[in-house]
């Protein structure tokens, strides 16, 4: 596909004047990495500031008087719970328990909700839910293309963001956002990311990206702020063991095999692949995601079988040196039996088996 | 910026070699080391292994990725780049220099007259990047 086919963010041309290195990532033309490097990138985020274009990332809208009803519905995590400006991590299910997508849901009220979803399922997502919407009183509307996304992930990233904005940075908490202005433009504001780090993600009208991105970048210097690519985005989020649709979970995977019950509220009443979640969790699983810690010397990367007693038992869903830990580390389905902390196995790294063995996760959790 | 050294031959594999007498050193281009990304880890052979023209005698780990790594000409290895195993990011600070892998003994001189010349090698790269 030549670069001309691909879709591209507002950023796009700001990235090729800070150097970014751009691939084609699901039909998007992205950053996987800036001149710095993806593990220095990654160790200005774990450090002090860095900056990722997520605008490739889709926004749907549910609006209406059964708003509340209709998210209740399609997703797994209970959005009953959630106040005004509340941010709630969640599944969104087939009746199998599998995932069609994981998405963050934001409350702007009760009849006015905001999720985000991964960039190469926003159609799916957006089909899926008018699909099963038709019983309720609620609007969905696909907005993808009215936002760019940005997010500010580091230590650092409050004190780069304050000054351009209109708020107190302070006054949100963690996945809580506000409405605000930054450099003068409207902007939801959320302390949300995908690095296990502080910070923000800001979405506001694509139009004025590039200003908005050189203004973060000016604010930043003295953080020696650095723009992030996809590569770094990878390894932050999985020394957090945040999981990543399309490796650790898809359309095959339940979300209680991907070790993320707590999204899942079988009590919350029903919603599509309950009946299939708790038969699941009354039966016991079969087979879970745990993280693991290459024992030897070599590097596990997706896909690389996983045997224990000479039977293959299982697959990397995704392995990676980590930067910050400075281990090399991923994510497997292991049989239920294999998943205790301390269990060793081999992975077959391009014919050669490599020690591994579970550890508990996250592998990198910050202090707070 | 990718750099093509005048004095080095290359293949379409990104490799290159510099030949000093009976010795070539062999590395990887700066264009490969740009594509791979931060360099983790490479796995060297042993001295005394014995290699033809296009063999695979290691390999090369980055954060993101691994590639194989191909012998320009035959030979015999005779040294490794032992700073590597500590220092790999040599091999993306200076591909051409210190990031170097191997020395070999060329079994036969006239393989390099097959290789790419540097503009040729440079002309490569940008018809790939083109695609």
């Amino acid at each position: 596909m030549s670069s001309t086919q691909l879709k591209k963010t507002a950023l796009n041309e700001t990235h090729r004047k800070y150097g970014g290195r751009m691939i084609d990532f699901g039909g998007w033309d992205m950053p996987v990495q800036y001149p710095a490097g993806t593990i220095e990138e990654h160790l200005a985020v774990r450090t002090a500031v860095g900056v990722f274009d997520v605008s490739h990332m889709g926004e749907l809208e549910v609006r209406g008087p059964q708003a509340l009803d209709m998210i209740q519905h399609v997703t797994t995590n209970d959005a009953s719970k959630l106040g005004d400006g509340q941010i709630q991590y969640s599944g969104l299910t087939y009746p199998e328990g599998t995932f069609v997508d994981d998405i963050l849901v934001h409350r702007f009220g009760p009849d006015h909700y905001f999720i985000c979803v991964n960039a190469s399922n926003t159609d799916k997502d957006f089909d899926w839910i008018r699909q099963h919407a038709g019983d309720y009183n609620a609007e969905v509307t696909n907005l993808s293309a009215h936002y760019s996304q940005i997010a500010i992930q580091g230590p650092k990233a409050i004190e780069t963001l304050q000054p351009l904005v209109d708020l107190e940075l302070n006054e949100i908490k963690y996945y809580w956002f506000r409405q605000g202005k930054i450099d003068g433009v409207p902007a939801i504001i959320s302390r949300t990311g995908y690095t296990g780090e502080d910070g923000f993600e800001i979405y506001f009208t694509p139009s004025e990206s590039d200003r908005i991105w050189d203004k973060i970048f000016e604010s930043g210097k003295r953080h020696k702020i650095l723009p992030c690519g996809l590569a770094a985005r990878n390894t932050l989020r999985l020394e957090a063991k945040m999981t990543l649709y399309g490796n650790d979970i898809d359309n095959t995977t339940t979300v209680l095999e991907a070790d993320l019950g707590w999204i899942c509220k079988l009590a919350k009443g029903d919603f599509i692949g309950r009946d299939r979640l708790l038969e699941q969790k009354e039966k016991g699983l079969t087979r879970k995601l745990v993280g693991f810690e290459v024992t030897d010397k070599g590097i596990a990367r997706d896909h690389n079988p996983i045997y224990i007693g000479g039977a293959e038992v299982g697959m990397v869903t995704s392995g990676s040196p980590a930067p910050f830990l400075k281990k090399n580390i991923g994510l497997a389905y292991l049989p239920i039996e294999h998943t205790a902390i301390g269990t060793k196995f081999e992975i077959d790294v391009r014919g050669r088996r490599l020690n591994a063995e579970v550890v508990p996760t996250p592998f990198y959790k910050r202090s707070k | 910026m990718a750099e093509y050294p005048e004095e080095l031959h290359f293949t379409k594999d990104h490799e290159w070699i510099r030949v000093e007498g009976e010795v070539g050193t062999v590395g990887i281009t700066g264009f490969a080391s740009e594509q791979l990304g931060d360099v983790v880890h490479v796995q060297l052979p042993r001295v005394g292994e014995k290699f033809a023209a296009h063999d695979t005698f290691g390999e090369v780990e980055s954060v993101k990725t691994f590639s194989e790594l191909y012998t320009p000409v035959s030979g015999e290895i005779i040294e490794v780049n032992e700073q590597l195993a500590d220092a790999p990011e040599l091999v993306n600070t200076s591909p051409y220099g210190d990031g170097w892998m191997a020395k070999m003994k060329l079994s036969d001189a006239s393989e390099i007259d097959k290789l790419l010349t540097s503009k040729e090698y440079e002309d490569f790269v940008e018809s790939q990047k083109e695609e």
